[in-house]
């Protein structure tokens, strides 16, 4: 008998045993199965008897109107109902205020993320090294996601004010006045304020993350003679990358919703710079023009989904690289 | 040579003599007359050179891993008063518009008209107040007097309206949204399929969805349903939103499957699963959304401007922004007591509010 013979005789045998196990498994499988059927639909009824109250109210106030959302953008009027395609899109998209609108947000979104993720991450790393009043620092930095924005915004007026104090400084620091709530300025108030409000909750989200980092790993590096900065930079931001995304994206999502703050801050007729995406809907929710709305809103509700995509695709593959 | 081939890598790790000078630690021991090994030749010159040598360069090795200890320790001391310093001038940073709020509250309304007259005379319709020309921020009031105080809490019923207004928006909505949630979570986490994961994702979608788009939905529903300038409008929308089921979900699946099996074997039915194992366990998580949904209808702003036209209806929130010039001196202790409700339930809660944060970390999870 050659070596090829033994083997494939052994691979035979083994295959054969395999299928007997399986069989009996089966067998088992399906004893179990009769026996528990009953049962089991019973739970499974239940439990969507558990979701109904939750799934009628959301298919009721989202998800179905959303769907008549998506049907008016692309009909002529909501009386007439005559299809027209992407009319109404191309619309809304040369519609100047619309624009104005999505590239102040783009703008804004652009400087206040990335400084978002930033500081926020150097406040993480020093909250996790071994400075004193750890704990009432944690709660000075997370009480403004408690303080209503509207208890905060007189305080905001009178320091931004053309003869308030940030301009006193500034003037002492030798810079001029600047009117910062009529000039291109403007956005770095709200940016201010905006990071004043989310860098506690990110904060939050990063010391969860750095303090799932294996000790072991570090103490090994440290006994390895690395340096803090190559302990952050080679294993610290490693274990970070995830949570990053999940923070630079969450940020963006709430950079989208900082309309309040400025409608707070200046009310109906903000300065240009400060016109947002909301302020471009509550128009259009004034003058009532539903096709208008209804394409607004299915543009941006398919940006979201693109950004929420992009962060599961990338959790899947960073998150798989860090198990693994 | 042993300390240098494994100090090079180990420095932090050398804590014993090396082998060859243990007997410095012998009693009697004199380090100017090294003992000579048993049988060991003396050494030729050159020898005795090159072992001089040898000594310097270990003695020049060891010093400079001291050295470099100690800086490495000095370091970490000037870092961590670095990092202190950076936490400190944060949190006066994050502070301060808190403190100076609060502070400002107790000021008597001819010094607020004096030092802030100047900010919001722009929205002024000629009232005679004395206006200053410059604005002065203050720490400290000249003195101090809960004046305002009474006058909003006695004389101006209008804001407490508002404040009442805004109560009577979130707590109905806490609650019943988290009683929604609390079903529905348990409908999520007690059996998993494939339709179930899909409708979970479009939950998913819709929390994180803002409200430029959500509200356009809600508008319409409430139209059909003729809510518009009804409480049932902020209500509704708010009792069936997605974010406390997404989170108690979450929290729920925390919980090892093996728990609510075994209380199925022993013969509970799905309800007392429900209420006795699965809630009772879920108690933290629980506190945790509540006060994340409080704070969240607490701050509304967008929809009560789109779907109640009324300002009788509008919560303090939206009421505090169209404040005017005559009154500036009411909306500092206005702010105040708008944000304690918040404030009180930080105090209390604030380690479920880091728990439910950190929840929310990693969406999909």
């Amino acid at each position: 008998m050659s070596a090829l013979e033994v083997k494939n005789k052994l691979d035979g045998t083994l295959r054969r045993n395999a299928a007997g196990t399986r069989e009996r498994a089966g067998i088992h499988r399906k004893h179990v199965h009769t026996k528990a059927s009953k049962k089991t639909i019973r739970e499974i009824v239940s439990s969507w008897l558990f979701l109904s109250p939750s799934l009628i109210g959301v298919a009721t106030f989202f998800v179905i109107p959303f769907g008549v959302v998506a049907f008016y953008s692309m009909v002529n009027n909501p009386i007439q109902k005559i299809f027209v395609g992407f009319e109404n899109y191309t619309r809304v998209w040369n519609n100047s205020a619309f624009q104005q609108a999505a590239s102040n947000t783009m703008r804004f979104s652009l400087i206040s993320v990335p400084l978002a993720v930033a500081l926020s991450l150097f406040l993480a790393v020093v909250m996790e090294s071994k400075i004193p009043f750890k704990s009432q620092f944690r709660t000075f930095f997370l009480s403004p996601m408690m303080v209503p924005i509207a208890s905060i915004v007189l305080i905001w007026q009178i320091m931004f004010n053309y003869n308030g104090i940030i301009n006193e400084i500034g003037m002492w620091l030798g810079g001029s006045r600047i009117d910062w709530f009529k000039s291109d300025n403007a956005q770095i108030v709200i940016v201010l304020l905006f990071l004043w409000k989310n860098l506690g909750y990110n904060m939050i989200l990063f010391m969860a993350a750095l303090s799932s980092v294996p000790k072991e790993l570090i103490e090994v590096s440290r006994l390895e003679s690395a340096t803090e900065w190559q302990i952050f930079w080679r294993i610290k931001m490693r274990y970070l990358s995830s949570t990053i995304l999940f923070v630079a994206i969450m940020s963006l999502i709430n950079s989208f919703k900082v309309f309040r703050e400025i409608y707070l801050m200046t009310g109906d007729y903000p300065y240009n710079t400060l016109y947002m995406l909301q302020h471009f809907m509550n128009n259009t929710f004034q003058s009532m023009d539903y096709q208008k709305l209804s394409s607004a809103a299915v543009i941006m509700s398919i940006v979201i989904i693109i950004l929420m995509l992009i962060m599961f695709v990338t959790e899947d593959r960073y998150g798989r690289d860090i198990e693994g | 040579m042993r300390g240098r081939s494994a100090g090079g890598v180990y420095t932090s790790a050398i804590v014993e003599r090396a082998p060859e000078n243990r007997w410095l630690d012998m009693p009697g021991a004199d380090p100017s007359n090294p003992p000579r090994e048993v049988g060991a030749r003396e050494l030729t010159p050159e020898e005795q050179r090159a072992a001089e040598k040898q000594q310097k360069a270990d003695n020049r090795f060891y010093k400079r891993a001291i050295h470099r200890a100690a800086r490495n320790r000095r370091i970490g001391k000037i870092g961590i008063a670095l990092g202190t310093i950076a936490a400190g001038i944060f949190a006066i940073l994050f502070l301060m518009p808190i403190i100076l709020t609060i502070t400002n509250s107790f000021m008597s309304t001819s010094e607020i008209n004096a030092n802030y007259g100047m900010v919001f005379a722009t929205t002024e319709s000629g009232s005679k107040v004395f206006i200053s020309k410059t604005v002065n921020l203050k720490l400290i009031p000249d003195m101090a007097t809960f004046a305002q105080y009474a006058s909003v809490l006695f004389k101006s019923p209008e804001y407490l309206m508002k404040f009442w207004n805004s109560m009577i928006y979130v707590v109905p909505i806490v609650v019943f949204q988290l009683f929604v949630a609390m079903l529905a979570s348990f409908g999520f986490a007690r059996y998993h399929g494939r339709v179930k994961e899909v409708i979970f994702f479009l939950y998913i979608i819709l929390m994180l969805m803002p409200y430029q788009v959500t509200l356009v939905p809600n508008y319409l529903v409430s139209q059909w349903l003729g809510l518009i300038d009804t409480r049932w409008a902020i209500w509704l929308p708010g009792i069936f939103s997605p974010f406390a089921v997404y989170l108690l979900t979450k929290f729920i699946r925390r919980i090892p499957t093996e728990v609510m099996e075994a209380a199925s074997i022993d013969g509970a039915g799905e309800w007392q699963i429900f209420s006795q194992i699965a809630m009772p366990l879920c108690k933290g998580g629980i506190i945790s959304i509540a006060i994340l949904v409080f704070i969240d209808y607490w701050n509304m702003v967008e929809q009560p401007l789109i779907l109640l036209t009324n300002d009788e209806m509008h919560p303090l929130s939206v009421f505090l922004s169209k404040i005017n010039a005559g009154e500036i001196s009411l909306a500092f202790a206005v702010a105040v007591i708008y944000m304690v409700p918040p404030m009180l339930i930080f105090l209390y809660g604030e380690e479920y509010l880091i728990d439910g944060i950190t929840y929310q970390g990693g969406i999909k999870g």
